[in-house]
C-alpha cells in the first residue's frame, strides 16, 4: 500500500540531506595530503617506466 | 560516453573520496591511511574495473572495506575519533548559521558508521538505495532502514520534530536548506 509521506518529515528529511550535502562540499574542499599526491607521482612514473619498456 | 583515461579519472573522484573517508573515519591520520591503501589498490587493479561503471561507487567500496576490515582487526568501533567536522567549520551566513551547523556536524559525529556511511552515501553523496546496498554488501531494506533510523536520530538530536524548530529558524535554515520545493 502506498503511503503518503508526512510533510513535516519530508521537510526534515530535506533539511538534514541539505546539510548534509554542505559538510560532505566541505570535506571535498580539505586540501588533499602530500602523502596521496606523493603516492600518485609515485604510480604515474611507474606506468611510465612500464610503457618505456615495452 | 567519457573517453578519459581511468587513471585521471580516479584522480578526479579524490575529493570526494577524502571527503568519504573523512566522513567514515572522523580522523585524519586514518583517512589518508585509508586514502592511500584504496588509491594503491585501486591504481594496481584497474583492469578489473568495468569501463562505463560508476568509478566513484567502485573506489567508495574498495575504502569502506578496508575501513571495516581494518575496524574488525583492531576489535573497536574507531581508533582516536576527533572532530573532523567542527575542523572544517568555515565561514557561514550569520552566527544562528554557524551554530546551527556545529549542532549539526555534532550530531552527525553520534550516529553509528553503518548509519552515518548510509546517510552519507544516499543523502549527500546523491547514490541511489540500490547503489549503496551493493556497495555496502547488504539489501536494499538495509541500506533504507539505516538511513532512515539515521535521520530519526538525527531529529532527536536536533529537535527537529518540535513544530517550532524549523520554523523559528527560518532564515538560518533558509540559507542552507535554499528551496526544498516543499510546504511550508
Amino acid at each position: 500500500m502506498a503511503s503518503k509521506e508526512d510533510p513535516q518529515k519530508a521537510r526534515r528529511d530535506a533539511y538534514i540531506d541539505q546539510n548534509l550535502k554542505k559538510v560532505f562540499s566541505e570535506l571535498e574542499t580539505d586540501e588533499m595530503p602530500d602523502q596521496i599526491m606523493d603516492l600518485l607521482t609515485v604510480l604515474r612514473a611507474q606506468d611510465e617506466e612500464l610503457k618505456a619498456k615495452k | 560516453m567519457s573517453e578519459l583515461d581511468p587513471r585521471d579519472e580516479l584522480v578526479t573522484h579524490l575529493p570526494a573520496l577524502r571527503a568519504f573517508a573523512l566522513s567514515l573515519t572522523r580522523n585524519r591520520a586514518t583517512a589518508d591511511d585509508m586514502m592511500q591503501d584504496t588509491v594503491l589498490k585501486a591504481w594496481s587493479n584497474m583492469d578489473k574495473f568495468e569501463a562505463g561503471t560508476n568509478m566513484r561507487a567502485w573506489l567508495f567500496t574498495i575504502l569502506r572495506n578496508n575501513f571495516y576490515s581494518s575496524r574488525r582487526k583492531l576489535n573497536r568501533e574507531v581508533a582516536d575519533v576527533e572532530n573532523v567536522f567542527s575542523d572544517t567549520l568555515s565561514v557561514k551566513p550569520d552566527h544562528d548559521g554557524r551554530l546551527q551547523m556545529a549542532d549539526f556536524k555534532q550530531a552527525l559525529s553520534q550516529l553509528p558508521d553503518e548509519q552515518r556511511e548510509a546517510l552519507i552515501l544516499v543523502g549527500a553523496s546523491g547514490f541511489a538505495y540500490e547503489e549503496a546496498a551493493e556497495m555496502c554488501g547488504v539489501a536494499t531494506g538495509t541500506i533504507k532502514s539505516r538511513v532512515n533510523r539515521a535521520r530519526a536520530k538525527l531529529t532527536e538530536l536536533l529537535h527537529l520534530d518540535e513544530d517550532e524548530a524549523l520554523e523559528l529558524t527560518d532564515t538560518a535554515t533558509i540559507a542552507v536548506v535554499g528551496n526544498p520545493g516543499l510546504p511550508a
